[in-house]
């Protein structure tokens, strides 16, 4: 392959990821306009003229909402953590009557549509009295991570070498001393994926929050943007300015923990 | 992905037989059921008592009072059949079935083309795939509060671009002519990354010599695209597309942040006319909601089903 072709290429790719980032750039370039500038015609195409009044809007109005997003984001990662890992160990190394169908199960799990799960979220939350809780949501969203979780450590579980399992069972240590001194410090790779994700889709989610906290007093980014969006639709720079700030997650995970993510997806990872 | 997908499907046989008899197998067997009860406990009361509910949401006279006394009549399918003789009943599936197939298709075919482009090494591939990934990343609301604005009347970037080329502008979010069609827009935008990734995991999966051999017998490069790529990725194509079908069918925060299913019911799918029945009004209609609901997971679970028997039958091979 010589080296003219393969710069043609990367021009092509330069051009074809700008393209698909152009929405992530206007967000950006939104962000920045002035008030003034936002109903402009033909719009202004780079931000000639920065403003951060955005962002101190998001500043003043959004940070409990930013708050309640990052504890709800760790409650989801910890319950989720907490009670896939042990499965998973059960499920690769145990091998437990009724795995399988568990296993089955936990694969129909991930494709039930989340405004069914919501509905009936909302009927039990109303009765027992959890409605408009933020921990409420850390139960709800963590079922769009603990399948996928169990599911994950599994397969890495699967492939810890017996013997490394037997030589601790020699050893005399039980399956809990072989879980949590054998298992899961060689599992850093998928807790780190699971918590990863876990993170990102209970900080993401917006139907569950919509439908279970509309009216708390402690609700999540998602709800923010969505009150600001129907409250002051003439303020685009103050809503894409607490976009911006809501894509950090997303953001991190990009730049710091990009090969967890490929991992994560390629293991049918998908966000509802 | 389709080592990480299956390989929980098919634990290994328990192949430990004692000599001393069957008790010593039934301990470990007890104590890997200690280990299971935290995430037995987990689906029972958050997975199948939700459904539960749910279930019995649309089997009930539902209202806001009732829900909290609990003393709603039991009216057996009358939801289901309010819902069928609902004017936006077939809309919503015809809108429901055109938003996902339209979806899928541009979604595969593009990422299917970005993942060949991809598969070339050249200077910088690596990074630029990663920043593919942006859009599947970020939170549904920040794409789809974005994509509103892109596509707003007046001051959206698009009908400024569309202005540069002669063309008129485009009320995408407000006639009930264009509404679908700009959800399923940003709803591509959102699905490319997800094809892009699985499929080109399954291009590197594709052992080099037969692109070698198709290469010495002079084939061009589609030839080597219809022969050699198409066939060699028919698998992990087929998981593509069904695990697309399942997830686009669930599509909700997109659209009901874009348009709310409007105007009219001008793109109002299942999902959203669920979400509408049950929470969009002051005058919540739970039961038909639900029933709805119950109609959706019945074609998700389809799906799905087709998905974990196809998963099945390629591991086996």
């Amino acid at each position: 392959m010589n080296t003219s072709r393969s710069t043609t290429k990367t021009v092509i790719g330069i051009v074809l990821t700008l393209l698909m980032l152009f929405p992530v750039y206007w967000m950006l370039n939104v962000s920045l306009m002035r008030s003034s500038d936002m109903r402009r015609d033909p719009p202004y195409l780079f931000p000639l003229h920065p403003t951060f009044s955005g962002y101190e809007a998001v500043l003043h109005d959004q940070l409990p909402y930013l708050a309640t997003s990052l504890a709800i984001g760790i409650g989801t990662v910890v319950l989720t953590l907490a009670v896939s890992a042990p499965a998973a160990y059960s499920l690769a190394k145990l091998r437990p009557l009724g795995g399988k169908p568990l296993t089955f199960i936990l694969l129909m799990a991930q494709m039930i549509p989340g405004i069914i799960m919501a509905m009936g979220f909302y009927s039990i939350f109303l009765n027992v009295g959890i409605i408009n809780t933020w921990w409420g949501l850390v139960i709800a969203d963590s079922t769009l991570a603990v399948p996928f979780g169990v599911l994950i450590f599994t397969a890495f579980m699967a492939g810890i070498p017996d013997e490394l399992i037997q030589a601790a069972k020699l050893d005399g240590a039980g399956t809990w001393r072989t879980f949590t001194s054998i298992v899961l410090p060689v599992s850093r790779n998928p807790v780190v994926t699971v918590s990863l994700f876990a993170f990102l889709w209970a900080w993401s989610d917006f139907i569950f929050a919509s439908t279970l906290n509309s009216g708390g007093t402690m609700q999540p980014i998602t709800l923010g943007i969505y009150k600001y969006i129907g409250n002051n639709n003439q303020e685009w720079n103050s809503i894409m300015a607490t976009a911006v700030v809501a894509s950090v997650p997303a953001a991190f995970l990009l730049v710091v923990a990009q090969r967890y993510v490929a991992a994560g997806v390629t293991a049918g990872a998908v966000k509802d | 992905m389709s080592n990480t997908r299956t390989a929980p499907l098919a634990p290994r046989v328990e192949t430990q037989v004692s000599a001393r008899g069957r008790r010593p197998t039934r301990l470990p067997r007890l104590i890997g059921w200690a280990y299971l009860a935290p995430v037995a406990i987990y689906l029972i009361a958050f997975y199948a008592y939700p459904l539960y509910r749910n279930l019995e949401l649309s089997l009930r006279d539902y209202t806001v009072r009732s829900f909290v006394s609990g003393d709603a009549p039991f009216i057996g399918l009358d939801n289901f059949r309010e819902v069928f003789a609902d004017p936006t009943f077939w809309p919503a599936v015809s809108h429901t079935a055109i938003f996902t197939f339209v979806s899928i298709a541009f979604q595969y075919v593009i990422g299917l083309a970005l993942a060949v482009f991809f598969n070339h090494n050249f200077r910088l591939s690596a990074t630029l795939r990663a920043l593919f990934l942006v859009p599947w990343l970020l939170p549904m609301i920040v794409s789809a509060s974005t994509w509103s604005w892109m596509l707003n009347s007046d001051s959206g970037v698009v009908n400024t671009a569309l202005g540069a080329f002669g063309l008129p502008e485009i009320n995408w979010l407000t006639s009930p002519t264009w509404s679908l069609v700009a959800v399923i827009l940003a709803n591509i935008w959102i699905g490319i990354p997800f094809n892009l990734v699985i499929l080109y995991s399954g291009l590197q999966n594709i052992p080099d010599n037969l692109f070698e051999a198709a290469a010495l017998d002079g084939a061009s490069g589609w030839q080597t695209f219809r022969h050699v790529t198409l066939p060699m990725l028919r698998p992990v194509s087929a998981i593509t597309l069904l695990l697309g079908f399942v997830y686009t069918l669930k599509v909700f925060d997109v659209i009901w942040i874009m348009t709310r299913g409007g105007p009219g019911s001008s793109s109002t799918t299942l999902s959203t006319w669920s979400y509408e029945l049950g929470f969009g009004s002051l005058l919540p209609h739970f039961g038909p909601g639900a029933a709805v609901g119950n109609l959706l997971i019945i074609v998700a679970l389809f799906f799905g089903l087709l998905y974990i028997r196809f998963q099945n039958a390629e591991a086996s091979r």
